[in-house]
């Protein structure tokens, strides 16, 4: 293994072991590594970190479990639920297939894949553009985009239900497709400013001698420049899922009857059904879950990192 | 900051041609997103606004009637309450989940592989779907004596409590839920301004022999300023357009104790049809909302400047 390397400006501390490896040794905090100032020796302060750590485990993790333990126990109320099934079954996920919980899982999955794809498609064409050109009116037009973020859809609901029954010009009827509610994810402000941002950090070299080799405008954007924006694709991609799948007032005005309602919608139509019980819906929000789970713990790293990058450039 | 990329011989070379040209490329690229844009979200603020000031009437025709809807919504007590009830679950919500995100921060800081668990799984109810979150917490918040909460309640002599059911608390139990949604959120945001603190800045402090608690307020807090002004601005825009928390957990009820502005302009709009009030009360909504984030944003940019 390498040989530890000194490092001043993480001094470290006297028991640290020597000759292990780097990892090993990097992960072992100094005293100004944080600023509590915790380090892992035992003593009283780390006794108390590892007791507030699983108190923030209980009150932010926890929980979910007993979604999972509700939705496989027979018929749960109160007492009956805690963080383990007592006698576990997948009968509430088949009451909850009957009340067709798989095709507003349908739903979901063509709206989030395919909203997902217009929104990277979309935002990635408009970031090139204003990050890669020069023109006229161009603080303008990112300003537009930024106002994009500061118009949700919570507060233009109303007037964007006719404009779904209506589309102004081409007169279509959205309500009650799919389109109703991929079309508005579009154009996202906050995918936009990020990949402009990232774009913008590639030097002008490359794109320089790119051209030399007479590559056109879309073969630039293809082969070169994304290429190099895969880690803001990443970001892009994880945060623009997680924000078409936690879509509620969008699917619920876009619908035309209940049958297009998004999973996470349809959990609404589960709980208000008096035949149901509560191991049902349960069910239905676990089945509503996993696809974000399994999203955020395969991308969780560009997710943090994104979220952390998105904030200290603002 | 844009990269030119044509050198100036070639600009001279091919001036028409390429000027031409070199003015279409980039609105091509930018058309698909500014077309969805306008259609989708500058087109319906456009028309809200207009309908705003309608008596509007399905098949009847719209009839202009002025501000009479604004006057209308404003003096309506509902949407009064509403007001307060935004601002107390905005500001309580924010400040709880700033507070509690910043105790997070401090707490998990730090590069241990069992810290970054620990992250991972705290970060959950961030990425989780509200509707999802709804369901969960109407479980926890079970109103009888076995219920999860009211179990531990139970254990400690108090009574069951009507966390959702009693006018009185349903709104600070859809707080407590703002706040657990967002907390990990600005958790993360904390994490990364906490991580670039300068090191040195602590030793010095330790040299100087002040205790921990001057070190947070004198070193760490100055030092993180811009991500708390982020989590500031974030939370500020987020906190008057309130919806889907208070939709999924209680929709506005009990006797609309937690009737949100934007749940009332819902229920006027679709369900009592009412397009013209709702509109106003957007177009309301819309208005501070903007002013807000022109404020905090002005707010920011002078404080970094200084």
């Amino acid at each position: 293994m390498s040989a530890p390397v000194i490092d001043p400006a993480r001094p470290a501390a006297p028991d640290t072991p020597v000759g292990r490896n780097t990892k090993a040794r990097r992960t072992t905090p100094a005293r100004f590594d944080t600023a509590l100032g915790w380090n892992d020796r035992p003593s009283l302060a780390w006794a108390l970190r590892i007791l507030l750590c699983l108190i923030a485990l209980a009150v932010f993790a926890a929980p979910f479990l007993t979604i999972f333990s509700g939705a496989l126990t027979p018929n749960p109320s109160g007492s009956s639920l805690s963080f383990l099934p007592h006698d576990s079954t997948l009968l509430n996920f088949e009451v909850a297939g009957e009340r067709g919980i798989w095709d507003y899982l349908g739903n979901s999955l063509v709206i989030a894949g395919g909203g997902l794809l217009l929104q990277l498609v979309v935002c990635t064409l408009a970031a090139y553009a204003l990050a890669r050109h020069r023109f006229r009116g161009q603080a303008l037009i990112m300003m537009l985009f930024m106002m994009t973020l500061m118009l949700p859809e919570e507060v233009i609901a109303i007037p964007l239900s006719l404009v779904l029954g209506d589309v102004p010009v081409l007169h279509l009827d959205l309500k009650g497709t799919v389109w109703g509610v991929i079309l508005p994810l579009g154009a996202w402000g906050f995918s936009v400013m990020m990949l402009t941002e990232f774009m913008r950090d590639i030097p002008a070299e490359i794109e320089e001698a790119a051209r030399l080799d007479g590559v056109g405008e879309l073969r630039m954007l293809w082969q070169v420049v994304l290429p190099l924006c895969k880690p803001a694709l990443g970001v892009a991609g994880v945060l623009g899922f997680i924000m078409i799948w936690d879509q509620y007032l969008l699917p619920l005005i876009a619908a035309k009857d209940p049958t297009d309602y998004t999973v996470t919608v349809a959990l609404s139509i589960l709980r208000t059904d008096p035949e149901v019980g509560s191991g049902v819906v349960l069910a239905g929000a676990v089945i509503a879950l996993i696809p974000s789970l399994i999203v955020y713990l395969l991308l969780q790293r560009s997710l943090v990192s994104g979220i952390a990058a998105g904030a200290t450039k603002g | 900051m844009t990269a030119t990329v044509t050198t100036p011989a070639a600009r001279r070379g091919r001036v028409f041609g390429v000027l031409g040209k070199k003015a279409v490329v980039p609105w091509l690229f930018l058309a698909p997103g500014l077309l969805l844009a306008l259609v989708f979200k500058f087109w319906p603020m456009a028309k809200g606004i207009w309908l705003s000031f309608f008596d509007v009437r399905p098949f009847l025709g719209d009839q202009w009637i002025g501000l009479d809807n604004y006057t209308r919504v404003l003096t309506d007590h509902r949407f009064q309450d509403a007001i307060g009830h935004t601002l107390v679950l905005g500001i309580g919500q924010s400040l709880g989940a700033i507070l509690l995100g910043f105790v997070l921060a401090l707490l998990l800081e730090g590069q241990a592989r069992s810290l970054k668990i620990i992250r991972t799984a705290v970060f959950l109810p961030a990425v989780t779907a509200t509707a999802v979150v709804g369901e969960l917490w109407r479980l926890m918040y079970y109103p009888t004596s076995d219920g999860l909460l009211n179990s531990g309640l139970h254990l400690l002599g108090l009574g069951p409590v009507q966390f959702l059911d009693n006018p009185d608390i349903a709104l600070y139990s859809t707080m407590a839920m703002g706040i657990w949604i967002w907390a990990p959120y600005n958790m993360v945001i904390l994490l990364a301004g906490l991580a670039g603190v300068d090191r040195s800045l602590y030793e010095a402090a330790a040299m100087d022999g002040v205790s921990l608690w001057q070190r947070l307020r004198h070193v760490t807090l100055p030092a993180i300023r811009p991500a708390l002004m982020i989590v500031l601005t974030l939370a500020t825009i987020r906190g008057l357009r309130v919806f889907t928390e208070v939709y999924v957990l209680t929709g506005g009820g009990p006797a609309g104790s937690t009737d949100v502005w934007m749940t009332r302009a819902y229920t006027l709009g679709f369900t009592r049809n009412d397009i013209g009030g709702a509109s106003a009360a957007s177009v309301v909504l819309l208005c501070v909302t903007l002013l807000l984030t022109v404020t905090v944003n002005h707010l920011r940019k002078r404080g970094e400047a200084r």
